[in-house]
């Protein structure tokens, strides 16, 4: 049923620290490694060593830079399903293979169910999702579903791999539906923002900001550097209409 | 948004096809007398082969069309499910309409199969644009112009198939030019389709920014924000399908392109074959409407598509979506 369940408790999420991100992408291989022999097996990789590669991730690490001067720093920001309270891309599902799960918030896809018609990914802000071109299915984080609940696992590595990896504890995994759990404590201390709430998906992992960075004041601005735009001439139907266009 | 020929396709020809058979249950609903038995065949056939072609089209966008059918199951939430089943729902309700024009079922049958026929095809178009109107994700989709866009545009181009069609079929038979009615509603709906587009252009192009790279990456507050490096090499699933970017720098000649090809040249030749007198020159100038019409609504279905931004770009370094 893409309709979905009434509000659960339990909200499992992972909360992750944008201040001790180094950006190492330990997460999003540990993700990769466990994730392609698991419940969404595999996540193919299409011309691996080519000039074009093309795979499917379920957790990717961005690099931003915030701020200007001397006061610029760079945030490495990965970014993966966040597990919306609301999320748009299980109600647009026409099929019923989007689902949100009413004992602990997970969104998941049943691949059994998915005609591959791509419409979740577009009704998601955040990118979560990524299409199988092999499978002809859609495929998303599963919050290490078969991890976290797998008696098969030692109890202490019963948490999303991500989180495992992380050589910096940026990533932490909990239940942000109770406030007392150490997880949400975290976020209130650190003031853990929610990302873009303005498209009211009411997503449930949260990202703790950066905090100040320590600098001496007085020292000169250094001088921006020129951009530098590689232009590379296009081939095919379009390319050719679009130069027609240009003239 | 990558523009999928698949889904240009669908959208173009089943907004076409759902567009004549809702104004064919218009016209059942006000004016129950049967036309020829050969014009209700040509025409029935032409609409449900424009729909049915569409729905077709639409199944080769899907990864696994095998299993189309699970699509008609979540109606409750989903306006892509409900778009299929109102779809399907108009089938019945038109051949039950065709069969009464016919003298297959009892005239009594004609009003209300045609007012059952106009309602669930004008609801399978305000679906469609549903589809697209409630993505917030996709913020130039989700406005009060789109949905009034594909019902406007698939009547429009209903009623251009119909004119050109009914005054050819009037020709063939030799009868009189008795394309007047259908010319004149067609050039309506076309200006009023122009309205809408216009409409719908001026507000993507006025709209503020729904959500920014501050607040995409919660980073709002220390100064601008922009992407330092990407997560990967080369393109994903996700910049492939969303963040398509060709061509939205030639937006406005492909606009006027799309209204020369899709609304002027087309109500200019409606104009000529109500204007013109005999039936041949009649048919000639109004089928020629047609291809015109097509080819300017593919482009303006290209641009629908490549116009609208995703948040998710945000991710990728667009500053404001």
């Amino acid at each position: 049923m893409t309709s979905l369940p009434p509000p659960s408790p339990k909200k499992l999420g992972l909360v992750i620290d944008l201040d001790t991100c180094v950006g190492c992408q330990a997460c999003a291989v540990a993700c990769k490694e466990w994730n392609a022999g698991g419940v969404s097996a595999p996540l193919p990789d299409h011309d691996p060593y080519g000039a074009q590669p093309l795979g499917l991730w379920f957790n990717r690490v961005h690099g931003y830079e915030a701020g200007e001067g001397r006061r610029a720093r760079t945030v490495h920001f990965p970014r993966s399903c966040l597990h919306c309270e609301e999320p748009a891309c299980v109600t647009v599902c026409p099929t019923g293979a989007s689902f949100k799960r009413a004992e602990d918030g997970i969104v998941l896809v049943d691949e059994a169910l998915c005609i591959g018609c791509k419409l979740c990914s577009w009704a998601c802000p955040y990118g979560a999702r990524e299409y199988d071109y092999d499978s002809g299915t859609m495929k998303k984080c599963t919050l290490c579903i078969d991890r976290i609940y797998n008696e098969a696992v030692d109890e202490r590595s019963r948490i999303p791999a991500c989180v495992l990896a992380c050589p910096t504890s940026a990533r932490h995994f909990g239940d942000l539906g109770d406030p007392a759990s150490p997880i949400s404590q975290l976020v209130a201390e650190r003031d853990g923002v929610e990302l873009m709430p303005e498209l009211g998906m009411k997503p449930v992992n949260r990202y703790l900001p950066p905090r100040p960075a320590r600098m001496g004041d007085g020292a000169a601005e250094p001088e921006a550097l020129a951009p530098v735009v590689p232009a590379e001439p296009g081939r095919g139907l379009l390319h050719w209409i679009d130069r027609v266009l240009s003239r | 948004m990558h523009p999928a020929l698949s889904v240009i396709l669908f959208t173009v020809t089943s907004g076409a096809g759902f567009g004549m058979l809702a104004l064919l249950g218009l016209g059942a609903a006000l004016q129950p007398h049967a036309p020829t038995p050969a014009a209700v065949i040509a025409e029935f056939a032409i609409a449900f082969a424009l729909t049915v072609f569409g729905l077709l089209s639409s199944t080769f966008h899907l990864g696994r069309p095998e299993r189309a059918w699970r699509a008609f199951s979540q109606w409750r939430s989903s306006w892509l499910s409900r778009e299929g089943v109102l779809s399907v729902a108009a089938f019945p309700a038109a051949l039950c309409l065709g069969a009464a024009l016919l003298g297959l079922l009892p005239p009594e049958w004609i009003r209300p199969s045609g007012i059952a026929t106009l309602l669930l095809a004008l609801a399978t178009l305000v679906a469609t644009g549903m589809i697209y109107a409630s993505l917030r994700a996709i913020p130039r989709w989700s406005n009060p112009w789109t949905v009034p866009g594909y019902v406007a545009l698939g009547l429009m181009s209903g009623a251009l198939l119909l004119h050109a069609f009914s005054t050819a079929f009037d020709a063939f038979a030799g009868l009189a030019a008795a394309g007047d009615f259908t010319g004149w509603l067609a050039l309506l709906l076309m200006l009023l389709g122009l309205a809408v587009k216009l409409g719908y252009w001026w507000s993507i192009d006025h709209a503020a920014a729904r959500a920014t790279i501050e607040s995409a990456t919660g980073l709002a507050g220390r100064g601008p924000v922009r992407q330092f490096e990407a997560p990967h090499t080369a393109d994903n699933y996700v910049m492939q399908e969303m963040g398509y970017r060709i061509a939205r720098k030639h937006a406005k000649k492909l606009r006027r392109i799309a209204v020369i090809l899709g609304f002027a040249l087309p109500v200019l030749l409606v104009l000529g074959s109500i204007l013109v007198p005999g039936a041949a020159g009649a048919a000639i100038l109004a089928l020629l409407s047609v291809p015109f019409m097509l080819l300017g609504l593919i482009v303006e279905r290209w641009l629908f598509f490549a116009e609208a931004k995703h948040v998710v770009t945000l991710y990728y370094g667009a500053a404001a979506v």
